[in-house]
């Protein structure tokens, strides 16, 4: 295999494998918010109880989420280094500010999950909250902003392959950081919401605990309203998603809607199968129009085709895949979120029906999985270039030696933590019900509301 | 003062504090598996838990602040240190994953496992070993640059009687350091018997600290005369390392105002840290990498200084309350906790 390759999967697989708790990272935090608040609102120690075993739970991942985030923190260095020594120049700004939120957000979160039983006043302990949801969403923003950098490069000159004039703000803000930003939170957010969702509908299912169905009840409602604000949000994202591409990545548009004709009224087109040789696109779901209107809002938009774009610039047409799944996973986790309130409030059904039950279920690991489907779209979607228009990949890796037997510690290494990781978690809750942990937390007196 | 020259003064800091605060977990962790297996885990277990749990993720952001900050003043590191440390950084890389990963599983899982304390203790030596290798490599004479760009020359490495004493050092350090702190966090717990063993603990590692931080300066003049040189011009600042030294091991000896002695401790790595340091400019790596012709540009250094700045006002509060509420605070360093709601 030659080194590029071998590259990009190592880094692919070290991504895919932090985005799982990276995500949940992002994403538990404001979960633990809400319903330690509800917790202390109401008076109810069942709230708290989810709070605190979510916080339980939410310890093991992070360490995962930050072993791989220095992984991947490092890597950038070691596989690619001609990137960071000409890229550096400029993303050193967003990188530094993603380890200050990070910093803060670590120290806070080691103070909140060793205080549960410090404070006086519960409200104390719940603020502490404030710092790790800001730190861990502005970690998301910053880094996110570093990779919008290498989509939609700005703030600079170039002059004999240096850039010069660098204005390190306004890369920064990039054209495509607010929308990705926006994209990246929400559906962290939801992606969260939704995995707890699962945790809490295969509980029900299971059924092992009979006295803790009124508890994982309660943490399905709180999960699902989360979620289906958060999902609502993660749409209005991919709106925005499709206009800036549309003006800013046209290339990465064409090639995961296979659209190779520039053309108005063009047609959005949902799986299918390509035939490449005569640039048609079979047994496929074509929207007339759609394609046009998502991009500009107008039938009249003109949407670029790849025929316009230069064949060595061509993303993977592959991604066309990525994008269906992760809409169809998305759209999926949203219209369970739907299902459930329009049951619980004007149809007499019972919305804990093991039938819905399932559906709940895999609303969280498909979630998960529109987010890797993302991430391949994204940046599969940007090959040929590591700095979109400036640097390509195959300039970019490293002359060194060893890739492949990197490539496969790491795999075995990730193999590992996934597999002890999971099984922690599942130990950790398999065989503890959550009502004896709450007599555990706040004694056998206390009567949940 | 020039951005170059802050940079590296802010990062140097910052090395310091992970040389610091990681000798004091890499060292911990060890310890708990010793005492597993020797049977003192009963004794001392708690307190090495008590202490770790909240400060563990802390300490690996400090690393990660290093060379991510290094990275960004000075990006030619990223390409001369990048390639060359593929092998080394990977293995350093995949020993601090075992760690983190492992501890945190070990202290939430319902069950400690005895394998998994092995695991964190084990690695936890290797790799202030394996990131020693970085110093080392700076130090130049260990890559070359040819045609096909730069090139780690790995059997010069493995037979050079530097790199083994650096590596040698950054080991013994390791358990000096944490050995020392745990005798002053188990007297602020009032437990003596585990107080005793650290100080035990402590006292067996002096010596053998004496005698290797005077074995670096041999090697070092054997492997780069240039250097050697340099340091001899800041011989106050490994002549005032090696006092504190002394008077630190005299009062853990004593057993008296253990916690002034950590601060020793404290300044004695600080000292010779800083003369190092300090004698080794203007190279990051040498003959590579000069601080004066390296550093990112100008308004890129002026933001990160800026933002350096913006961030400590932020930080210092929030590692002295981290402080405050685990290691000053007395009930909670004793066991006791408050009840709350």
């Amino acid at each position: 295999m030659d080194e590029v390759l071998l590259g990009r999967i190592i880094t692919a697989s070290t991504l895919g494998f932090h985005i799982i708790f990276a995500t949940i990272g992002v994403g538990i935090p404001i979960v633990i918010m809400v319903m330690e608040f509800l917790g202390i609102r109401k008076k109810d120690t069942q709230y708290l109880t989810m709070a605190r075993r979510i916080a339980k739970g939410f310890t093991v991942t992070i360490a995962v989420g930050v072993v791989t985030g220095t992984i991947i923190g490092l890597q950038l260095s070691l596989i690619w280094p001609d990137f960071m020594r000409l890229g550096g120049q400029i993303i050193a700004l967003p990188l530094f500010m993603e380890v200050f939120a990070f910093f803060f957000e670590a120290i806070f979160l080691g103070i909140f999950l060793y205080t549960w039983d410090r404070f006086k006043n519960p409200w104390h302990h719940w603020l502490l909250n404030i710092p790790i949801v800001v730190g861990s969403t502005l970690s998301a923003v910053f880094i996110t902003s570093v990779n919008s950098f290498m989509n939609t490069p700005s703030g600079f000159e170039l002059s004999e392959e240096m850039f010069v004039n660098i204005d390190p703000i306004a890369a920064m803000l990039n054209p495509s950081v607010y929308v990705r930003v926006f994209h990246v939170v929400a559906t962290a957010y939801m992606t969260a919401a939704f995995i707890l969702g699962s945790i809490a509908a295969f509980k029900l299912i299971k059924n092992k605990f009979q006295k803790d169905a009124e508890y994982h009840k309660k943490a399905l409602k709180v999960t699902m309203s989360i979620g289906i604000v958060t999902a609502l949000l993660t749409i209005l994202a991919g709106d925005f998603s499709a206009k800036f591409l549309h003006n800013e990545q046209p290339e990465k548009l064409a090639a995961m809607e296979w659209h190779y004709e520039t053309e108005t009224h063009a047609d959005l087109v949902l799986f299918g199968v390509l035939d490449e040789e005569n640039q048609e696109v079979n047994y496929a779901l074509r929207i007339p129009w759609a394609l046009s209107f998502l991009s500009g809002n107008s039938f009249d938009t003109e949407v670029t085709g790849l025929n316009d774009i230069p064949e060595d610039e061509h993303p993977p047409l592959v991604i066309h895949y990525f994008f269906d799944l992760m809409v169809v996973f998305g759209m999926y986790a949203f219209g369970v979120a739907l299902l459930y309130f329009i049951i619980k409030k004007f149809t007499r059904f019972n919305e804990h029906h093991p039938a819905l039950l399932y559906l709940y279920f895999l609303a969280g690991p498909l979630s998960m999985m529109a987010i890797e489907a993302g991430w391949f779209l994204a940046e599969m979607g940007r090959q040929p270039w590591i700095i979109r228009g400036y640097m390509r990949v195959s300039e970019a890796v490293t002359n060194a030696d060893g890739l492949g037997i990197v490539l496969v510690s790491f795999i075995v290494l990730y193999a590992v933590l996934g597999f002890t990781c999971s099984y922690v978690l599942v130990k950790m809750f398999n065989n503890s019900s959550a009502e004896s942990s709450r007599e555990e937390y706040y004694g056998e007196g206390v009567d949940a509301k | 003062m020039n951005f170059e020259m802050i940079g590296i003064t802010v990062l140097w800091t910052f090395l310091y504090g992970y040389v610091i605060v990681a000798s004091i977990d890499f060292g911990a962790g060890f310890f708990n598996y010793y005492a597993m297996e020797t049977g003192q885990h009963q004794k001392v277990s708690h307190i090495i838990q008590r202490y770790l749990s909240p400060v563990w993720e802390t300490t690996n952001v400090f690393f990660v602040f290093f060379f991510v900050g290094i990275v960004g003043f000075y990006p030619d590191t990223a390409y001369y240190l990048g390639t060359s440390l593929l092998i080394p950084g990977s293995i350093a890389l995949i020993l601090l994953s075992i760690r983190g990963s492992y501890y945190a599983f070990n202290s939430s899982a319902t069950k400690p496992r005895k394998s998994w304390a092995f695991l964190y203790g084990v690695t936890g030596l290797l790799i202030p070993a394996s990131l020693s290798i970085v110093l080392v490599i700076s130090e130049g004479g260990y890559i070359y640059e040819d045609a096909g760009g730069v090139q780690l020359d790995i059997e010069e490495l493995l037979f050079s009687s530097y790199a083994w004493t650096v590596v040698f050092l950054a080991i013994i350090l390791v358990l000096y350091v944490s050995s020392g702190f745990l005798t002053y966090y188990a007297s602020k717990a009032k437990n003596k018997s585990a107080m005793e063993t650290f100080r035990k603990w402590f006292l067996i590692w002096s010596l053998p600290m004496i005698v290797i931080s005077q074995f670096t300066f041999l090697s070092l003049r054997e492997h780069n005369f240039e250097h050697f040189q340099s340091a001899q011009d800041y011989w106050y600042l490994f002549g005032l390392s090696l006092l504190t030294m002394l008077i630190a091991i005299f009062l853990f000896w004593k057993r008296r105002n253990l916690g002034l002695a950590f601060i020793l401790i404290m300044l004695q790595i600080a000292f010779a840290f800083y003369g190092y340091g300090i004698s080794k400019l203007p190279y990051i790596l040498y003959p590579f990498i000069d601080i004066n012709t390296s550093v990112v540009n100008e308004s890129m250094a002026f933001a990160l200084t800026i933002v350096f700045i913006l961030g400590l006002v932020l930080l210092i509060p929030s590692l002295y309350l981290l402080l405050r509420l685990f290691i000053f605070d007395k009930d909670y360093v004793e066991g006791r906790e408050e009840e709350g709601y």
